[in-house]
């Protein structure tokens, strides 16, 4: 069995497994502590300000007597939620325009193909910045299909590359011959020969995608208040604050360092185990 | 005198894989030894192990003597000053065996110089001499050239004169006409003979092809699953073998000279070095096994130069039995009878036109030319009826294929399917018409979708179609192809060869069509593989009643197959009729010449027959010739007085069919005629 080959293949490489136990470790912390902790995330201590780290609040308050512990997993939550849907969403829009551009050639290919070229040379940062403001607060989900929409590109590149060659194999060309339609032929020949570079594809997305959300957050055009992420908490923890009160920042920032390693961690063990022929 | 000398060679490879396991034969000068194996044999990674070009983690044991001199375990500085000096050896593929950024002057020049105190300019001219005996033409100008600019046949003699421009006393030849077309085969073999004959040279001569060996050989060695099974002098092997492989072997061969008789399939497939069976590594597929087989693993018994390992070697011997006594030849299916004045047309091609742009330039693209992959071809084929199309690589065999799959309008011409111009079908009219028309694909590796289970790939079309009880027709299709219904459950990649192409043939008879394309089914395929296969596809034919047409290469298997057989040159056809008629008399000089190049399994006749050696390469089909496209390397041609030449050039001849034939036509100004 080739998949059993794979998983063998892949738990051979201590990274992958280090990155996954690390990752479902912060799952666990991001959505089972909050019943742990003694607070909720919408509630406020008053006779607690910017209070450090201590027995009642375990990783230490805000300015205005949040429980740190809760606001910052609560914060985690959003971002892994926004990370793996925009990385869901991009490779998924990858795979797609690429395959059928690939796949049928022609006027479609060079509509598609210019679609992708113009959405990559468009500075990603800046429209975001400029569209996320109008939006109603808190549809954060509006949030993530800009952000998916602006990090497929270069995957469907290379997906378009890949069924290229794959188009004139012949088992294609056989499904073909045997009047299988052609939508059919894509999603049932040539995708699931993609998987590998997909899976990887999708691996790394999640940790481009929650650093961009933290980023865009960080500056106030992502996830905005009331509602949390580790951005949002970054930002207001961070600058001069975070000296005289660290744990306002070094909590979610530690939280995103390790999350965004682990991710990368299982995506560099996946690339060696999927795709040998790669050199990195 | 002895040159080199192997003894008892074994190579493991990283994980315990015996690759080798046991090797031992002698090469004497001006000698040339055979070394014969399906592949997995161990017969190339022998050869490496020689040269000691194995890579790092191959633990290579026994003794390699050239002159004497243990080769195994020099220093590596020793070994440069014999590789490529007084041992050499030619590749299969010829294109990665050359860098592409020196040219081919220059790569034979360095040659010489690494082992000859010579100048550059002397080096050159010895590269150049070297190419003309080689028989390149124009040599001084070909030098210049860059790998890639010379053609395939070309930059194996380029190979070969690059090998002997050392004068070296053996010659490694690793599969050296494998990836070329038979004329060019031909000629290649040619210039081997030639090579020896000047270097004095012994000659291994690695090749799965028992019809070269049988032509270049005085010794052979017969390879299975890492060991030599059969040793002996090339007559005895063949007109007296005496270990069943071998036997096996040599019967399951479909032979240009022989009329169509039922081919002899050896059973099952080779052992897998990682897992072999106790005893006898033949055991599990010979005819002739008894329970002590599988008590120990047979040791090469030497009597003279004769060695065989098999314990009943004794009593084939005084028995006296052939391979078609031991391996009993199937009993074929009676085919129905038909009625040749009646034919019903299932496929008929009417001056069908395939032409592809040549273009130039990265923004602005412009038409700078026009490859006439298929010029105007007309065929048809009746019910029942097995036409072959045959011609070497670029005649547009493919380009045909694909023009009848697709069912479109065709750029020129008419494709017409069962009476429908595939031209006026509706979307609707060309997805019923596909249950009719399938096809076989060449490789049957790339043929199957590697991540869908066996039976869901069989699954596939009949789902599309629209049929009913898929899991029962799936189980159905398995036993049809002499498959067990329990491997459905299997990925493509846990089956050999031969069954992958099976299950490539079950796929396409799964809506149960009336007429199937078979693109080189069996080329890829071990010979003894082969024959299965072909009395296979046989069977089905004779049995469900179809239509076959058949793309090949090899003219030996379309003999055996076909009831009529098209030869193509550059996207035409030049002669086209019954198997008998053609194969009988051949009237096209083309013809001719593609016959006699195919090599005969058969020492003595091989060697007594005169082959016709065609010159030069394949012309670009970008820029055919006028008139006769075969006029440049037409050998009948060079034969005529001046007026009838230039009619050659001038004027394209027609298909025109023959006097006294029945069906056969020829497109040839001055066809052979019979002598009768």
């Amino acid at each position: 069995m080739r998949s059993k080959v794979v998983l063998r293949r892949v738990m051979a490489k201590p990274q992958v497994v280090i990155g996954l136990i690390g990752v479902l470790a912060l799952l666990a912390l991001a959505y089972l502590g909050p019943l742990f902790g003694q607070y909720t995330w919408e509630q406020k201590d008053f006779t607690a300000f910017r209070s450090p780290p201590g027995a009642d609040h375990w990783w230490g308050t805000t300015q205005i007597g949040q429980d740190m512990f809760a606001v910052t997993l609560r914060g985690m939550q959003k971002s892994i939620l926004i990370g793996f849907l925009v990385a869901l969403i991009s490779t998924g829009l990858a795979a797609l325009v690429g395959a059928f551009a690939g796949y049928f050639g022609g006027k479609l290919d060079k509509i598609l193909m210019w679609g992708t070229d113009l959405l990559l040379v468009l500075p990603s940062f800046l429209i975001i910045a400029v569209i996320s403001p109008r939006l109603e607060s808190g549809s954060w989900l509006m949030f993530v299909v800009l952000l998916a929409s602006f990090s497929w590109m270069i995957t469907s590149r290379v997906v378009r590359s890949m069924t290229l060659s794959l188009r004139e194999r012949e088992y294609v060309l056989a499904a073909r011959y045997m009047g299988i339609p052609d939508w059919k032929i894509i999603f049932r020949h040539v995708v699931p020969n993609l998987s590998s570079l997909l899976i990887i594809d999708a691996t790394m997305n999640v940790s481009g995608a929650i650093i961009g959300e933290t980023a865009l957050s960080y500056f106030g055009f992502g996830v905005r208040p009331p509602d949390v992420s580790l951005g949002t908490l970054i930002s207001a923890g961070g600058g001069s604050t975070a000296i005289s009160y660290p744990w306002l920042f070094l909590f979610p920032a530690g939280l995103l360092v390790l999350l965004v390693l682990f991710i990368n961690l299982i995506g560099d063990g996946l690339r060696d185990a999927l795709d040998p022929g790669s050199t990195s | 005198m002895t040159i080199l000398e192997v003894n008892d060679l074994t190579v493991t490879f990283r994980g315990g894989v015996k690759a080798v396991r046991g090797v031992s034969y002698q090469v004497g000068r001006g000698e040339v030894l055979g070394i014969v194996g399906e592949s997995g044999s161990g017969k190339s990674v022998t050869s490496l192990a020689v040269m000691g070009l194995l890579p790092a983690g191959a633990q290579v044991t026994g003794s390699v003597k050239l002159h004497g001199h243990e080769l195994l375990g020099m220093r590596e500085q020793e070994i440069l000053k014999r590789r490529g000096k007084s041992i050499s050896m030619i590749f299969q593929d010829p294109l990665s065996a050359f860098t592409p950024v020196y040219t081919i002057g220059d790569q034979i020049a360095e040659a010489v110089r690494v082992h000859q105190k010579v100048s550059k300019e002397q080096a050159a001219r010895q590269a150049v001499e070297l190419l003309e005996l080689v028989g390149i033409p124009h040599p001084e100008v070909r030098a210049k050239a860059f790998p890639h600019e010379f053609s395939g046949g070309m930059r194996q003699r380029a190979m070969i004169a690059m090998a002997i421009a050392n004068d070296p006393d053996v010659l490694i030849c690793d599969e050296p006409t494998t990836a070329l077309d038979v004329t060019i085969q031909a000629q290649v073999l040619e210039v081997l003979k030639t090579a020896q004959k000047e270097t004095g040279a012994g000659i291994v001569m690695i090749t799965h092809d028992l019809g070269v060996v049988a032509g270049l050989a005085d010794r052979v060695l017969v390879m299975y699953a890492g060991k030599p099974v059969e040793q002996g002098t090339v007559e005895e092997i063949y007109y007296e073998p005496r270990m069943p492989y071998t036997m096996g072997l040599l019967a399951s061969i479909p032979r240009l000279d022989q009329e169509n008789q039922r081919l002899v399939p050896i059973e099952g497939a080779p052992p897998s070095p990682a897992a072999l069976p106790p005893g006898c590594p033949f055991a599990p597929r010979c005819p002739l096994k008894v329970d002590a087989c599988d008590d120990a693993e047979p040791e090469l018994v030497q009597v003279g130069e004769r060695g065989v390992a098999c314990i009943r070697s004794h009593e084939i011997d005084v028995k006296r039995l052939r391979g078609v006594d031991v391996f009993p030849a199937p009993e074929p299916v009676a085919e129905p009878p038909r009625d040749a004045r009646r034919r019903e047309t299932v496929l008929e091609l009417d001056n069908l036109v395939r032409h592809y742009p040549l273009m130039k330039g990265a923004v602005f693209k412009r038409r700078v030319g026009t490859v006439h992959a298929v010029d105007g071809i007309s065929f048809d084929i009746a019910r029942g009826e097995t036409l072959a199309l045959v011609g070497e690589s670029g005649c547009g065999k493919t380009t045909t294929l694909q023009q009848i799959m697709q069912l479109e309008a065709a750029q020129g011409g008419r494709v017409v399917v069962f009476g429908k111009d595939s031209g006026e079908l509706t979307k609707r009219e060309r997805k019923e018409l596909r249950r009719d028309l399938q096809i076989v694909f060449q490789d049957p590796m790339a043929a199957l979708d590697p991540r869908m289970p066996v039976g869901d790939i069989l699954a596939e079309p009949l789902r599309a179609h629209g049929h009913k009880d898929v899991q029962g027709r799936v189980a159905e299709l398995l036993e049809l192809v002499g498959l067990d219904p329990s491997y459905a459950e299997r990925y493509p990649q846990h089956f050999s060869g031969g069954q992958r192409q099976r299950i490539g043939i079950a796929r396409a008879l799964a809506l149960e069509p009336k007429l199937i394309v078979l693109d080189e089914p069996v080329s890829a395929l071990d010979v003894s593989i082969q024959a299965g296969v072909i009395n296979l596809l046989e069977d089905l034919k004779a049995r469900l009643g179809l239509s076959y047409l058949f793309v090949a290469h090899d003219l030996s298997v379309v003999r055996h197959l076909a009831d009529r057989v098209a030869v193509m040159y550059l996207g035409k056809i030049v002669e086209i009729g019954t198997v008998a008629e053609v194969y009988g008399t051949p009237a096209h000089p083309y013809t001719r010449a593609l016959m006699s190049a195919i090599p005969l399994p058969d020492p003595e006749l091989e060697r007594s027959r005169r082959r016709i050696i065609l010159e030069g390469d394949l012309p670009s089909p970008a820029q055919p010739p006028s008139g006769c496209r075969f006029h440049t390397r037409c050998p009948k041609r060079a034969l005529l007085p001046e007026p009838e030449r230039a009619r050659c050039v001038a004027e394209e001849p027609p298909v025109v069919r023959l006097a006294h034939a029945d069906d056969h036509g020829a497109a040839c100004h001055y066809p052979e005629v019979r002598n009768s």
